[in-house]
């Protein structure tokens, strides 16, 4: 099963939308409620993470029996240190994405923590892409 | 072992409204957690938990949907918001205002035995 979303950097009234529909679909798929709430979590820091740092991104969603791919993808600043981005409390977040209750750069090592495997591709003054893939049994 | 309380009993205790998700109040919570950075939120394990915060966007509940958490209580007076009730109202959410400050919130159900998770 593929999906597909867009995700509309500035726009935090949307951010959110591709995990709930995900969580949606997961339930349906009698996914392991403690398996789903780490697939959307992540996803969801992800797609904050295109509101908050990027112009407009939009999330590839792939569902097989046994595991989810997820691909975010951003048209965006991108990442000069991908190291120092992914390290716990590094952030450049602007006060408004702070006031949305984000911006404490925990957002990737979240994923990290979250997700089986991630990877990040990033060309600064390009954009970044956040690949997440998590086994969907136990 | 954590004493349970009811959401119900929680809205009595600080004299506060029931915004949405009335059918659901009769049910238990056994800890609290409160926060405005919803990074810290999305990394709790517990279930069964109150939220209490300030923060009060579609954000807030956005994340206790990720979070399956399903009671958020909104202190300092805050009004939720009608986007808010309809994301709240699709995953059986709890939302609940309160006009008490955020230190007097938790110091009421702190004292009523509800636990923090850490
Ligand atoms: N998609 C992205 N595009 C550009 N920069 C990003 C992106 N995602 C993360 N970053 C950079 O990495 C930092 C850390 O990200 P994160 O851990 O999610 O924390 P936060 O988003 O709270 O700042 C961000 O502050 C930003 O500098
Ligand atoms: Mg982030």
């Amino acid at each position: 099963m593929e999906f597909n979303y867009e995700v509309e950097g500035g726009n935090f009234t949307k951010a959110g939308n591709a995990a709930s529909n995900v969580k949606k679909v997961l339930k349906q798929l009698n996914v392991d409620p403690k398996i789903i709430k780490r697939i959307v979590v992540a996803l969801y820091e992800g797609e904050v993470n295109v509101v908050a740092h990027a112009y407009k991104g939009n999330v590839l969603v792939d569902i097989d029996t046994d595991r989810i791919y997820i691909k975010i993808q951003d048209e965006g600043p991108g990442i000069p240190d991908i190291d120092l981005a992914m390290q716990v409390g590094y952030s450049t977040a602007s006060a408004m994405v702070r006031e949305m209750g984000f911006g404490a750069g925990m957002g990737l090592p979240n994923m990290k923590r979250n997700a089986d495997t991630i990877d990040i591709t990033s060309k600064v003054g390009e954009g970044t892409i956040v690949e997440l893939t998590t086994k969907l049994t136990s | 072992m954590a004493s349970s309380i009811k959401i119900q009993k929680i809205a009595e205790l600080l004299d506060a409204r029931i915004v949405c998700g009335e059918q659901f109040t009769d049910s238990e919570v056994n800890h609290a957690f409160a926060s405005d950075l919803m990074s810290d939120v999305l990394t709790l394990e517990s279930e069964q938990l109150v939220l209490i915060t300030g923060l009060t966007n579609m954000q807030t509940v956005r994340t206790a949907e990720m979070a399956d958490i399903n009671c958020i209580v909104f202190v300092r007076g805050k009004k939720v918001t009608p986007d808010m009730i309809e994301v709240a109202e699709d995953n059986n959410m709890v939302l609940i205002e309160c006009q008490y400050s955020m230190f007097r919130t938790i110091g009421i159900l702190y004292e009523a035995g509800v636990s923090p998770i850490y």
